[in-house]
């Protein structure tokens, strides 16, 4: 879907979800149309992180603003309407992602640390270079980070998305996973632990 | 490390999340400081996670793809046809 970029309106449009919502479950044809621009390029940057591809994060952007407005009237106004929109694309998403599966995902065990008995580390970790992977350029760094990013379980891949790069908050994560704070917080830290740990051997300086 | 009033390897790794967002209180904040004191591997195992949290954010930054906020004009047409084609 190529074409000119529409800006995103003034969050306004979003951020009076009263008066929206209203139009919305009153069928009102304009209503939609600003939702859909005022939200779509928010959820399309969602999607991008979460997705493999370009299309396959458009095409969950839009089954996911459809079936928002399947759901306005199951839309308990608790949330802001923005964070619901949120929720429902990265189970839009997910679900997509679960469809299309194409390996099984690396035991998340093996990517944490180890401790002995008494409670240290199994292995000690040697230090990283302070400027990376030598003779890497930034763009082969980030395809590279991005590639381990790919290999972390689901499950905890979503959870380092919504909160280290999209910046959602610990509440705000739970909000869209529908888990508790303390679960968003577990992901989240074994999440960085195995993504260290697969990007150790790029990073960990040589004894020699 | 053989004192026991030093936290382990395990609980300062298990705290580093909450120490990263200021959320030890005054007791656990001395115990992993202290921890880091003597202890190398931690050290090094702490620099590398906040490495890495920098990194992720990095590597999926927008830096390649429209700013955030905006989406292809085809994509929005696509979805409000699709609205109106399945009448909800």
């Amino acid at each position: 879907m190529e074409g000119t970029l529409i800006p995103m309106q003034d969050a306004a449009v979003i951020t009076d979800d009263a008066k929206l919502l209203a139009r919305l479950r009153a069928r009102e044809e304009a209503a939609f149309d600003e939702l859909v621009d005022a939200a779509a390029g928010r959820l399309l940057s969602v999607a991008r992180k979460m997705m493999p591809t370009e299309a396959d994060a458009e095409d969950a952007v839009q089954d996911a603003l459809l079936s928002a407005f399947r759901s306005l009237d199951r839309f308990d106004g608790r949330s802001k309407l923005t964070t619901w929109l949120h929720q429902i694309t990265v189970n839009a998403c997910l679900m997509k992602l679960r469809s299309k599966r194409r390996r099984p995902e690396k035991s998340m065990d093996a990517l944490l640390p180890e401790f002995v008995s008494d409670g240290h580390q199994k292995t000690p970790q040697k230090p990283w270079h302070a400027d990376g992977p030598a003779g890497i350029e930034q763009a082969e760094l980030r395809a590279l980070v991005r590639s381990r990013i790919e290999e972390l379980p689901e499950q905890y891949r979503v959870v380092l998305v919504l909160r280290d790069v999209e910046g959602l908050d610990t509440e705000e994560t739970a909000a869209v996973l529908g888990v508790t704070l303390d679960t968003v917080r577990t992901r989240l830290h074994r999440a960085r632990q195995a993504l260290k740990t697969l990007l150790d051997p790029y990073f960990v300086e040589d004894d020699s | 490390m053989t004192n026991n009033d030093y936290i382990t390897c395990r609980e300062l790794i298990d705290f580093i999340a909450d120490y990263l967002e200021q959320r030890l209180d005054a007791e656990q904040l001395r115990d992993f400081e202290r921890h880091l004191t003597v202890c190398p591997s931690c050290v090094n195992y702490l620099a590398a996670y906040r490495r890495t949290v920098q990194l992720g954010k990095q590597a999926l930054a927008p830096t390649e793809e429209p700013a955030t906020g905006l989406a292809p004009e085809g994509l929005l047409k696509a979805i409000k046809a699709a609205r109106r084609n399945a009448a909800v």
